[in-house]
């Protein structure tokens, strides 16, 4: 198609009436996302702020970026945000939500900071029970720093700092944070979700709802584990990581509810 | 000011106790001797006069709740000893980056590396010149008395607040463990108001955003212009000195914290010999009292250093005297407190040497 005929095509006429259907959720701001194309991260950036929107909580909700590919998040996000050193995300979530208790508070992190470097604060802000909302984006590799192997990357996967694939025997076992962290009893709600394709991006709106809905309960920390792509680092393009995430990363990190509050935990 | 009550205390337990009197909304603590009385006073103290205390999982986890706290605009502490404060570096780099005000208070102990639970003052480079990683800066107080453990807590907090930047105070393991008297007096604790703290994005303003991330060199060189700004600020309002004797001293101490109390009793003994022997004590590290020191070099015919460790402030004492009159060190180390006695024959033993 040359281009006067796209112009054409593209050019909305006075006469014509459309239904809007879709647009820029409100907390969103205007910035253009840096992130790659295909990547899960904006898709969970535009859930949160629907959610946020829904909720209408905007007033009363403070998230926490990690370091990673969203240290970013705050320019995306129109909401009160800060920016933690990397895996201390949690500590300055409990540091927050301590000194706030009636305020909404969440975490958006990553695998290596989440499950690296922060581990011990992930474990231990759930174990206390902070009742703060974590938003893991698990994509098994470290994506601002271009592909070194992740706590989360698969067996035999292969990245910059595991050039031959992940050897189990001297590099450990990918983390399943979800099933580590949900016996502690600080954890109220546990959940794998994907974005990868309309119906997972429907169920893992849904689990973000939740875990910022059951924070007013003040029951214990919700985590939300969602597993995304990074075609960049995976060295695919956007098509080839779903089926990757379908083939691969399911298998090893079921989708669903891991832990879910019983009927009578969802009353104040 | 009218007294509220006076108290035979620990000096940790007289800085907990003004911690909840200036109105400290939140502590995050993880234990380590010489200043776990700190975290046990507030965990008793605090969480029934009303406050936040949590005892963190590492120092690390404790600095970077303080971050966040600090930056939901709450009034907040945190106390350690050298290692602890140690793996607190990286935090206050982010919290000086970020200007959130916090006080943080180090009980110092011997080092290198897990060293001894007795008092030392080893610490003086890492507090003073910056500590983590970056161009930035604590406000430093160091207090030589239980009193003013509980007084510096007020004034830390004051500051901390009046340039959004943390404040240190830089206590020992003996200020931190001896009992002295303490009197808490009727103060008006006033909290001021933060519009920078991330509470929720109200639609009358912009989102809040605490962060120490300025990825673009033009606007990172534009925030450590506006932090060396501060800086100069602080350094022109903001030293603290005490002197004794030192306006007809021909030789001057220069000695702070636990070694400033040792080299007062150095300059009574000196005096009585007919020895003119002054003190200058820094109350204030950073800023440090630079000007001072300039001003009574003239009258001068050496200056001595007494600290607890292997010659740390007696590089800015050099600094300040810039070559004009001989500079030494005297120091013990490894949780040994240097007697008066042994100061002086090092004082007597300098001068003949001039």
């Amino acid at each position: 198609m040359n281009e006067e005929k796209l112009e054409q095509q593209n050019t909305v006429t006075e006469e014509e009436e459309f239904e809007l259907i879709y647009e820029r959720p409100v907390h969103l701001t205007e910035t253009r996302l840096h992130y790659c194309p295909g990547c899960g991260h904006s898709t969970a950036h535009k859930l949160i702020a629907e959610v946020v929107h829904e909720l209408g909580i905007v007033t009363k909700t403070i998230g926490v970026a990690p370091v990673g590919c969203a240290v970013f998040a705050y320019d995306y996000l129109n909401i009160d945000m800060q920016e933690a050193a990397h895996g201390r995300a949690c500590a300055v979530a409990t540091g927050i939500k301590r000194v706030l208790p009636d305020k909404y508070v969440f975490t958006y992190q990553g695998d290596g900071d989440l499950a690296a470097i922060g581990i011990a604060e992930t474990i231990h802000a759930v174990n206390r029970g902070e009742n703060i909302l974590i938003i893991f984006i698990n994509n098994a590799i470290y994506g601002m720093t271009s592909g070194q192997m992740a706590p989360t990357t698969l067996p035999g996967m292969k990245t910059t700092t595991s050039p031959y694939g992940r050897d189990t025997s001297s590099m450990g076992m990918p983390l399943k944070m979800c099933e580590l962290i949900a016996p502690l009893k600080g954890a109220f709600y546990v959940t794998r979700q994907a974005v990868h394709t309309a119906t997972n991006v429907r169920k893992a709106r849904k689990a973000i709802l939740n875990g910022l809905k059951y924070q007013t309960l003040g029951k214990g920390t919700c985590f939300i584990e969602i597993i995304s792509n990074c075609p960049s680092n995976w060295k695919m393009t956007p098509v080839q990581t779903i089926d990757f995430i379908e083939k691969d990363m399911i298998p090893y990190y079921p989708l669903g509810d891991v832990k879910v509050p019983k009927p009578e935990d969802l009353k104040q | 000011m009218e007294i509220l009550e006076t108290k035979l205390m620990k000096g940790n337990e007289a800085l907990a106790e003004a911690a909840i009197q200036a109105k400290c909304d939140a502590y995050f603590g993880y234990p380590i001797t010489p200043q776990s009385e700190v975290l046990e006073y507030l965990s008793r103290e605090m969480t029934v006069r009303g406050g936040v205390v949590l005892q963190a999982e590492s120092e690390v986890a404790s600095i970077n709740m303080i971050y966040g706290a600090a930056g939901a605009g709450a009034r907040v502490m945190t106390t350690s000893s050298s290692p602890g404060i140690s793996l607190m570096q990286e935090g206050l780099s982010y919290i000086a980056s970020a200007q959130l005000p916090c006080l943080i208070v180090n009980v110092n102990r011997g080092g290198p590396g897990l060293g001894t639970i007795q008092p030392s003052q080893g610490d003086y480079f890492q507090s003073t010149k910056g500590g983590g990683h970056g161009d930035y800066r604590l406000i430093v107080l160091a207090p030589n008395s239980v009193q003013e453990m509980a007084d510096f807590v007020f004034l830390g907090f004051e500051l901390a607040d009046k340039y959004r930047n943390p404040v240190l105070i830089l206590s020992d393991g003996a200020i931190g463990q001896m009992m002295e008297k303490v009197v808490f007096y009727k103060r008006d604790v006033v909290k001021p108001e933060k519009s920078w703290a991330t509470t929720g994005k109200h639609p009358h303003r912009e989102r809040n955003i605490i962060t120490s991330l300025f990825i673009q060199p033009e606007k990172m060189e534009q925030v450590n212009l506006s932090l060396l700004k501060k800086y100069k600020e602080i350094e022109a309002n903001e030293v603290r000195y005490e002197e004794v004797n030192a306006k007809d001293a021909e030789f001057l101490l220069v000695a702070y914290g636990l070694s400033s109390r040792i080299s007062h009793k150095v300059v009574d003994l000196a005096r009585h010999k007919g020895l003119k022997l002054g003190l200058l004590r820094p109350i204030t590290l950073y800023p440090f009292p630079t000007k001072r020191i300039e001003e009574l070099v003239p009258q001068l015919k050496g200056a001595m250093t007494v600290e607890m460790n292997a010659g740390q402030m007696v590089e800015d004492v050099r600094l300040a005297v810039n070559g004009k009159i001989p500079v030494t060190h005297y120091g013990r180390m490894g949780g040994i407190i240097p007697s008066p006695e042994e100061v002086l024959e090092k004082v007597e033993e300098f001068i003949s040497n001039i």
